[in-house]
C-alpha cells in the first residue's frame, strides 16, 4: 500500500515529503514576512480600522454612560419626554463631560444626524455647573445624618448588591471620582469625601428599582453601617423633596424639550449602529422607521449613480480609442511599435497633476481647442463650449488618463493571437470584417476583460481629476468621502460611503466572474 | 497575356520583394496541374513559403501574375480565392470547439444547417476524430490537431489546398504516418495539392512533383525519382538524399560523358550534365550507395581509398574514407553478414559507374 512505503531510514515515505515540504514553505514563508507585514501595518489594518469606524458609534455610550442606559426604558416611538431620572443622569455625564471638555465633540458627532443637536450641547456645558442637585441630597441626609459621612459610599460599595444592583450609582459615582480627578489632580483624597448631589439622585432612581427581597438583604444585613443607612430609608425616599433637572435643562436650552433630539440620541446609543449607512444612501431612520431624507438633501446616490455611470462611460471610450492603437502595437514591426509604445507610456512618466493641469489649459472656454474651433468657425464666439468643470471634462480627461491601463493588457493578449488565426478565416471565405468579428475579436475578450476591469476600479475611486476638472457636476464620490475625511470630518460617514464602494467594487467583479469569467481575464 | 492551358495554377514571371532592394523570388514560371500533389522544397529562406502566401492571396506580388485556374488572381481579396490552406501551427480557433471550427468555412458559405453537419461529419470521420467534435483543440494532440487542421482546410471542397509545413511541429513517428495519411486523403479527394517543406524525406514520399527553391529561383521541378536520380545542379545534388561531391576540371566531352581530372590528378568519366566544357571546371555528384567495395569490370572508375571511419547502421554499414582528396568520402555498404573486416587505416579500390556520377556546376 501506499501509505506503508517508507524511507530507507524507515520513516514513512507521507511524512518525510511533509518534513521536506515543510521547510519549503517555511523558506517562502520567510521570503514574503516582510511583504506581509508591511501590507498589514500599512494597507490591511488601516482599511479593517476605516470599515469600522462606519458602524462605531462608542462615543455616545462613552460621553454619556448614564443618560444612554437610562433612555433604553424611555418609549422612543411616544409623544413624551423622558422622565426626570433622564434628566438626572444627563446631567450627571454631562458635568463630566464638560469637565473633560468632550460634550462639544459629542455634539458634533450627534449633529451629523440631527443638524443643529451641536448647539445645544455647546450651550448646555456652560451652564450645566450651575444645575441645583440638593434636593434627594437634602432628602437622604434627613433619613439619616450617616448619608453625609464618606463611609456610607465605601461601606455601599462594598456591598454585594453594588453595583449590580446600583447601575445609575455606579455610573455616577465613576463619573464623579473621574470628575474629581480630572478637576483637583489623579492624585487627590476621596476617602474624606462624600459625591455631589447627583450622585445621590443617582442612588435615589435606583433605590426606587430595588426589589423588597434587596432591601430586605440591605435592612437585615450584618453589617451594623448598612443598616443605619438603609433602615427607614424606603419610607422616607417616598417623601424625598421631588428634583427638577427636567425643567432645570429646558430653562437651559428648549433642544432638550425636543423629541426629535431625544430620538436621535436613542437610536445612538448603542456603540455599533448603522445611521451612517443609511446617510450615505440619502436615508435617515426616524420614529416611522427607514425614510427618504428630504429632496434637497439627497446626494449620495445620485452621485454613486454618476460615479458608476461616468467609469462605465470612461471604460467604454478607452476601449474604443485604445482597441486600434493596442492592435496596431500588436502588429506593426518591432521598430513601430517599440515607438508607438513609448508614446502610449509617456503619459506614466509625467505627473498626473501636470497632466490634469494641461487639459485645464487645453479644454476651458478661452482654451486652445475652443480657440482652434472658433477660429475654424465650428462654433462661434459666444457660442463656446463647456469642456470642463463638468462631466465632459472628467470623461475626456480621465479617458486619456486611464487609456493606458487599458491599451497594455488588450496588447499584450493580442500580442499572442497568431496572424494565422485570421489568414485562416479569410482561406475559409470569410472577409475582413467578418473574421475580424468571428475570429480576432473573440480571442481578444481577455484583453478587453482585463483592461475594463483596471479601468473601471480605477475610475471608480479616482479623486484627484475630478477634483480639478469636474466643477460641481463632475465630481466623483471618492470627491464628497475626501471632503468628509479632511473638512467636515465626518470620519464615519467616509468610511461608510467608502464601504458601500468597496462593497459596490466586488459586486460589479462577482458579476463579471459570472458572465464573462474571471478566468478568461489576461494581463499578459 | 495568358494562355488557356488547363493548369490549376500558374505562376507567371512572379517577383516578390519586401524591401525594394532585394527579391525573394526571382522571375517564377510555375504550371500546376489539376489533382497533382506539387511539394515546394527548400532551405527556410528560399522563397518557397513567399510563393505560397502570394498563392493564397496573403502577400502581394511584386511583379507578374499568378492564375488559379486560368484566371488571373493578384487582385481578388484571399477570402474570395476559396482555397484550403492548413498552416503551420494549425490555426485553429481556440475559441470554437473542433466542430464548430470545420463549420465555420460552411457557416460564411450560408449553408444550410443540416449540410453543415453532415460535412463535418464526413470530414471528421475521413480523418477519423469522429468523436472529437465538441472538445476543444487545445484538448487535442498535436497529431489530432493536425487532422482537424486538414479536415477544415477540405471541408468546403477546395479544388487546390495550400500546406504550409504542416508537419513540422509533429515528431518523426508521427511524421511519416501523417504523411501517408495526407496522401492518401489526396488520392481519395482528386484535390490539386500544393504543400511547402524543407523536409526532403517529407517531399519524396507524398509528391507527385517536387520544385527545389534556393535563392528564390526554382533550382529543379521533376518527379521524386528524377530528382533523386537525375539532379540538374548541385544544389539539388546535394540536398536532396546523400551525395558525395568531388571536385575538377573537365578535360574531354564526348556527347553525354566527359573525362574529369581531379585536383590529386585521378581521371573519372562521368555523365556530363551541367558543364561549362573542356578546362572549365566542375563537382561530381556520386551517391553513396552506387559505390562497390569489389569494382566489377564494367565500371568505369576505380579508386583507391582510404577506410576512415565505420559507422554500423544495422542493415548497412556507413564507411567514410579518403578519396581523391576528399576524407570526408561516405560509402554504404550492404551487410550481407558475409561482410569482410573493416578496419580503419585500410586501402581498398571503389569503383562505380560513368553514369552514376554527374558531372554538375562547380561549387567550390
Amino acid at each position: 500500500m501506499a501509505s506503508d512505503l517508507t524511507t530507507h531510514d524507515g520513516q514513512p515515505l507521507h511524512k518525510s515529503l511533509a518534513k521536506a515540504l515543510r521547510r519549503e514553505k517555511l523558506r517562502a514563508l520567510v521570503l514574503i514576512a516582510p511583504l506581509l507585514l508591511f501590507v498589514l501595518i500599512t494597507f490591511v489594518s488601516p482599511i479593517a480600522d476605516m470599515l469600522f469606524r462606519s458602524v462605531e458609534n462608542s462615543i455616545v455610550p462613552k460621553t454619556l454612560p448614564g443618560t444612554t442606559r437610562t433612555l433604553q426604558s424611555w418609549d422612543a416611538l411616544g409623544e413624551e419626554l423622558p422622565g426626570e431620572e433622564v434628566y438626572a443622569s444627563l446631567a450627571d455625564d454631562m458635568m463630566l463631560a464638560q469637565e473633560l471638555k468632550i460634550h462639544t465633540r459629542l455634539g458634533s458627532r450627534l449633529n451629523y444626524d440631527q443638524p443643529g443637536i451641536a448647539s445645544v450641547f455647546r450651550k448646555s456645558g456652560r451652564q450645566v455647573k450651575k444645575i441645583d442637585s440638593s434636593a434627594h441630597l437634602d432628602g437622604f441626609i434627613q433619613s439619616n445624618e450617616i448619608w453625609t459621612k464618606p463611609e456610607s459610599w465605601a461601606n455601599l460599595r462594598k456591598n454585594g448588591l453594588w453595583p449590580g444592583a446600583f447601575p445609575a450609582s455606579s455610573t455616577a459615582w465613576s463619573n464623579w471620582v473621574r470628575f474629581m480627578k480630572s478637576d483637583e489632580g489623579d492624585d487627590v483624597d476621596l476617602s474624606e469625601k462624600t459625591p455631589s448631589g447627583l450622585a445621590y439622585s443617582a442612588l435615589y432612581f435606583d433605590l426606587q428599582k430595588l426589589s423588597d427581597e434587596q432591601w430586605r438583604q440591605l435592612t437585615d444585613s450584618d453589617n451594623e453601617t448598612t443598616r443605619a443607612m438603609f433602615n427607614g430609608l424606603r419610607e422616607a425616599s417616598a417623601q424625598f423633596p421631588a428634583a427638577n433637572y427636567k425643567e432645570q435643562f429646558l430653562d437651559m436650552h428648549d433642544g432638550w424639550g425636543k423629541l426629535d433630539n431625544w430620538r436621535t440620541l436613542h437610536r445612538l446609543s448603542p456603540p455599533i449602529v448603522d445611521s451612517y449607512y443609511w446617510a450615505s444612501v440619502d436615508r435617515e431612520r426616524t420614529s416611522d422607521g427607514v425614510v427618504h431624507k428630504p429632496e434637497n438633501e439627497r446626494i449620495y446616490v445620485k452621485l454613486f449613480v454618476r460615479t458608476i455611470l461616468m467609469s462605465a462611460l470612461i471604460t467604454l471610450m478607452c476601449i474604443l480609442l485604445g482597441y486600434p492603437i493596442a492592435y496596431l502595437l500588436a502588429t506593426l514591426p518591432t521598430r513601430t511599435s517599440n515607438l508607438l509604445m513609448i508614446l502610449v507610456l509617456l503619459p506614466f512618466w509625467t505627473s498626473l497633476l501636470v497632466r490634469t493641469s494641461a487639459w485645464k489649459v487645453l479644454l476651458q472656454q478661452q482654451g486652445v481647442i475652443n480657440n482652434i474651433l472658433v477660429w475654424l468657425g465650428v462654433v462661434g464666439d459666444d457660442g463656446r463650449l463647456a469642456l470642463i468643470n463638468n462631466m465632459t471634462g472628467t470623461v475626456i480627461t480621465m479617458t486619456h488618463i486611464l487609456l493606458p491601463f487599458m491599451i497594455l493588457p488588450l496588447f499584450s493578449v493580442m500580442k499572442t493571437i497568431s496572424p494565422s488565426y485570421v489568414r485562416a478565416a479569410k482561406s475559409m471565405g470569410a472577409s475582413d470584417w467578418t473574421s475580424f468579428r468571428r475570429v480576432y475579436f473573440p480571442n481578444t475578450i481577455p484583453g478587453i476583460g482585463a483592461g475594463s476591469i483596471l479601468v473601471f476600479i480605477l475610475s471608480i475611486g479616482y479623486y484627484i481629476t475630478p477634483e480639478l476638472v469636474g466643477g460641481t457636476k463632475g465630481v466623483f464620490i471618492s470627491n464628497r468621502i475626501a471632503y468628509h475625511i479632511s473638512s467636515s470630518l465626518n470620519w464615519g460617514l467616509a468610511a461608510a460611503l467608502g464601504s458601500i464602494l468597496l462593497v459596490a467594487v466586488l459586486i460589479l467583479y462577482w458579476a463579471y466572474d459570472r458572465i464573462v469569467g474571471i478566468d478568461n481575464v489576461k494581463l499578459g | 497575356m495568358s494562355s488557356i492551358n488547363g493548369a490549376a495554377v500558374r505562376f507567371e514571371k512572379v517577383q516578390k520583394s519586401y524591401d525594394g532592394r532585394n527579391l525573394v523570388v526571382k522571375d517564377l514560371n510555375l504550371d500546376i496541374a489539376p489533382g497533382e500533389f506539387l511539394t515546394m522544397l527548400g532551405p527556410s529562406g528560399s522563397g518557397k513559403t513567399t510563393c505560397l502566401m502570394m498563392l493564397a492571396g496573403f502577400e502581394p506580388a511584386t511583379h507578374g501574375e499568378i492564375f488559379l485556374n486560368d484566371s488571373p488572381i493578384n487582385n481578388v481579396p484571399p477570402y474570395k480565392r476559396g482555397i484550403g490552406m492548413v498552416f503551420q501551427n494549425y490555426a485553429l480557433f481556440p475559441h470554437m470547439t473542433v466542430a464548430e471550427n470545420l463549420a465555420f468555412p460552411l457557416q460564411i458559405r450560408k449553408l444550410p444547417k443540416s449540410e453543415q453537419d453532415a460535412k463535418v461529419k464526413k470530414a471528421l470521420d475521413m480523418v477519423e476524430l469522429g468523436e472529437f467534435g465538441n472538445r476543444r483543440p487545445i484538448q487535442l494532440s498535436g497529431g489530432q490537431q493536425q487532422r482537424v487542421a486538414v479536415a477544415r482546410a477540405l471541408v468546403f471542397d477546395p479544388d487546390l489546398v495550400l500546406m504550409d509545413e504542416p508537419l513540422g511541429a509533429l515528431d518523426k513517428q508521427l511524421r511519416e504516418q501523417m504523411q501517408y495519411e495526407i496522401k492518401h486523403i489526396h488520392e481519395n479527394l482528386g484535390v490539386t495539392v500544393v504543400y511547402v517543406t524543407h523536409d526532403q524525406s517529407e517531399a519524396l514520399t507524398m509528391s507527385d512533383r517536387v520544385a527545389v527553391f534556393e535563392d528564390g529561383v526554382i533550382q529543379q521541378l521533376s518527379g521524386p525519382d528524377e530528382l533523386y536520380e537525375n539532379p540538374q545542379n548541385s544544389f539539388v545534388a546535394q540536398f536532396i538524399g546523400e551525395n558525395n561531391k568531388l571536385s575538377g576540371t573537365v578535360t574531354a566531352v564526348d556527347q553525354n560523358t566527359c573525362q574529369v581530372r581531379l585536383q590529386d590528378g585521378t581521371e573519372l568519366a562521368a555523365e556530363a550534365v551541367n558543364i561549362q566544357g573542356v578546362g572549365e571546371k566542375t563537382t561530381i555528384s556520386l551517391r553513396p550507395e552506387r559505390i562497390e567495395f569489389d569494382p566489377k569490370e564494367s565500371m568505369q572508375n576505380v579508386v583507391n581509398g582510404t577506410i576512415q571511419e565505420v559507422i554500423y547502421h544495422g542493415d548497412h554499414l556507413r564507411v567514410v574514407m579518403d578519396v581523391a582528396g576528399n576524407d570526408e568520402f561516405v560509402v554504404k555498404v550492404r551487410n550481407r553478414g558475409d561482410q569482410r573486416e573493416l578496419k580503419v587505416g585500410q586501402v581498398h579500390p571503389l569503383g562505380w559507374a560513368a553514369v552514376d556520377c554527374k558531372a554538375l556546376d562547380f561549387t567550390g
